[in-house]
């Protein structure tokens, strides 16, 4: 369940939005900060609170690239692959950081701390090679750039309220 | 020649203009004005009196778009600022909100007013968390000041603003993919029915994108005549942020005349190539457009020049991504499909399965095992792509159309040698590039 304190914020804007599925991503983004990622009892819930199926929210799920239907770790990194970034060696941002925290891409460090990720433009191009981690961007990066970056989230725990 | 002072980007870029100083410049003059002494009718009239055409790649007129709404359609009504620019190259809207929040949120009064819209929203894709924030306390600062809400400036007029967060899909967009995005369905796009008439919950909407937008209060304040002629070129209107990326010295953001020269752009603007790197081509309007060939590199960056090119050139959103000739576009075009097979939504054939395709037959090129058959299949088989619901997958054909009609050679080149005769090049390349 959701703390008391944020249903009463979703609870209060359902009530006073004309069309409340309007709120389905903002609903889903509040769960996924609550449990990590958008799990089975989250989307039961998120279900429940819009009124819509389950199988509604799961559509949605599924659709989305920052919609998580599996466990993934406190900072998302997503290393840009689009093709200015191409251009400039994503490929070899790719490999440093898989190597560096010693998980493939798609996986998850045991500490729960990081997950990789590909993603397209994230709209950085004139910082390329970018990477997008919990709405924060970085760029262009650079081994010791990215050294900076992995150490001071690890150091940063939790992560901020703002972060997503 | 018109005048090159920016109308919506100030210096310093880097930083956001507050409400104070942005009026310091002048702005919410036209907000007042327009709240004051215009009816809706005059607002689009003004608006479709200066050329202002939509930047977000199609180039629809805006004052025409805005008119489709007419005096007797149905309530409530919708005004959408698209900010979910996704396509790779493509990022002239983040350094806009960044910078200056408040151009776009006087934008969308005036367009909202245009329509009788009474709600409207912001529409912003989760890579622009910070943008998103930025825009959200502009909002509030707004709302503060009497801008925002009932009785805007002691008018009758009265307009919501929502910040829309997008969980991120390419697709939201198209207009009606936002749409569908926004009402909380999966945003697949449907081209049936208008968004005049059929819009947010059925109800009249206009969806612009945010650079437009931005615009419009520049053009109430100073007149249509003033804004057409902005811009360079005959045929065009007002400015335009052109946004250079790739292996140019100073790749960023820059507000210029509409039909400035390609090569000056490229140039003055973001300093020409990087040491040691020679100008092969670029994309000129985003990931869905044509490379464009080495002679028309004096070319007037504007909609009308490009199209006169004729074989599907576009001027697309105007964000130019440079190539050099170290840079293989076989593998450029195969990151290009790849992006877009990812970001198909899956409702139609030729998209879902045309881009695998596609992108198949790329990466055997690429990797050496190319044989000739492939070029006339990679022609057809991109060719067949117009064929698709909508306009995603004929517009991600496009760079493969160019490479197989105008790079042809470098295909070629691919199969004889069995292999990628850039790709040693390259890779010392992109050692060197940071
Ligand atoms: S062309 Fe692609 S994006 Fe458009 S409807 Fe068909 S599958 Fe969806
Ligand atoms: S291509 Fe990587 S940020 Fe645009």
């Amino acid at each position: 369940m959701l703390p008391e304190e944020t249903l009463d914020v979703l609870r209060q804007k359902i009530t006073i939005t004309d069309h409340p599925r309007e709120l389905a991503v903002e609903v889903m983004f509040a769960l996924q900060k609550h449990y990590g990622y958008l799990n089975d009892e989250a989307v039961q819930e998120g279900a429940g609170l819009l009124n819509l199926s389950p199988l509604e929210i799961e559509e949605l799920a599924t659709f989305y690239d920052f919609i998580y239907r599996r466990p993934v770790g406190k900072y998302c990194i997503h290393v840009c692959d689009g093709t200015v970034c191409w251009m400039f060696n994503h490929q070899s941002v790719l490999d440093y950081i898989s190597q560096k925290l010693d998980i493939p891409l798609g996986g998850t460090t045991e500490d729960g701390c990081f997950t990789l990720l590909p993603v397209g433009c994230i709209g950085y191009c004139d910082q390329a090679p970018a990477m997008l981690i919990n709405g924060n961007l970085y760029g262009p990066l650079t081994p010791e750039a990215i050294d900076a970056v992995l150490k001071e989230l690890r150091d940063k725990q939790p992560p901020q309220k703002e972060d997503r | 020649m018109a005048s090159q002072q920016p109308l919506i980007l100030q210096k310093p870029l880097d930083q956001t203009l507050s409400l104070k100083e942005y009026r310091r410049l002048g702005g919410y003059e036209a907000l007042n004005k327009v709240l004051k002494a215009y009816t809706p009718q005059q607002v689009v009239q003004t608006v479709m009196d200066s050329g202002l055409r939509g930047l977000g790649g199609a180039g629809f007129p805006t004052g025409r778009k805005w008119s489709f709404i007419k005096k007797e359609a149905p309530f409530p009504r919708y005004i959408i600022a698209n900010t979910d620019e996704m396509e790779p190259g493509t990022y002239k809207d983040r350094l806009l909100i960044q910078h200056n929040p408040q151009a776009l949120i006087e934008g969308l009064i005036i367009g909202g007013f245009a329509a009788s819209a009474e709600k409207g929203y912001i529409f912003i894709r989760p890579a622009y968390e910070q943008g998103a924030r930025i825009l959200e306390k502009a909002l509030e600062e707004a709302r503060q000041a009497g801008l925002l809400g009932k009785n805007i400036l002691g008018s009758s007029y009265s307009l919501d603003l929502v910040l829309h967060r997008s969980a991120g899909r390419y697709i939201c967009g198209e207009a009606k993919g936002l749409v569908h995005a926004l009402e909380g369905k999966r945003p697949h796009p449907n081209i049936e029915g208008h968004l005049a008439g059929e819009g947010l919950w059925g109800q009249p909407t206009i969806v612009n994108n945010t650079e437009t937008l931005s615009y419009v209060p520049s053009i109430l304040n100073n007149g249509p005549e003033w804004f057409q002629n902005l811009a360079r070129s005959n045929t065009a209107a007002g400015h335009k942020i052109y946004s250079v990326s790739g292996r140019v010295r100073r790749p960023g953001c820059v507000e210029l005349p509409f039909g400035t020269p390609l090569c000056e752009i490229i140039e003055d603007q973001a300093g020409g190539m990087q040491p040691g790197y020679e100008y092969k081509t670029c994309l000129p309007g985003g990931a869905s457009t044509r490379f464009l060939p080495k002679q028309h590199y004096a070319i007037e960056m504007d909609f009308d020049s490009l199209a006169r090119l004729g074989h599907g050139h576009r001027f697309g959103t105007g964000s130019i991504i440079v190539f050099d000739h170290k840079t293989c576009l076989v593998g450029a075009a195969l990151n290009l499909i790849q992006f877009f097979a990812r970001e198909s939504c899956g409702f139609c054939t030729p998209c879902r399965e045309g881009l695998p395709y596609l992108r198949d037959l790329l990466r055997r090129i690429e990797e050496g095992d190319g044989k000739d058959e492939d070029l006339p299949a990679l022609k057809s088989m991109a060719g067949h792509l117009s064929h698709a619901y909508c306009a995603f997958a004929p517009g991600a054909a496009a760079p493969v159309l160019s490479l197989v009609e105008d790079f042809r050679e470098e295909i070629q080149e691919h199969i004889a040698q069995k292999g990628c005769p850039f790709r040693q090049d390259f890779q010392d390349g992109q050692e060197n590039s940071h």
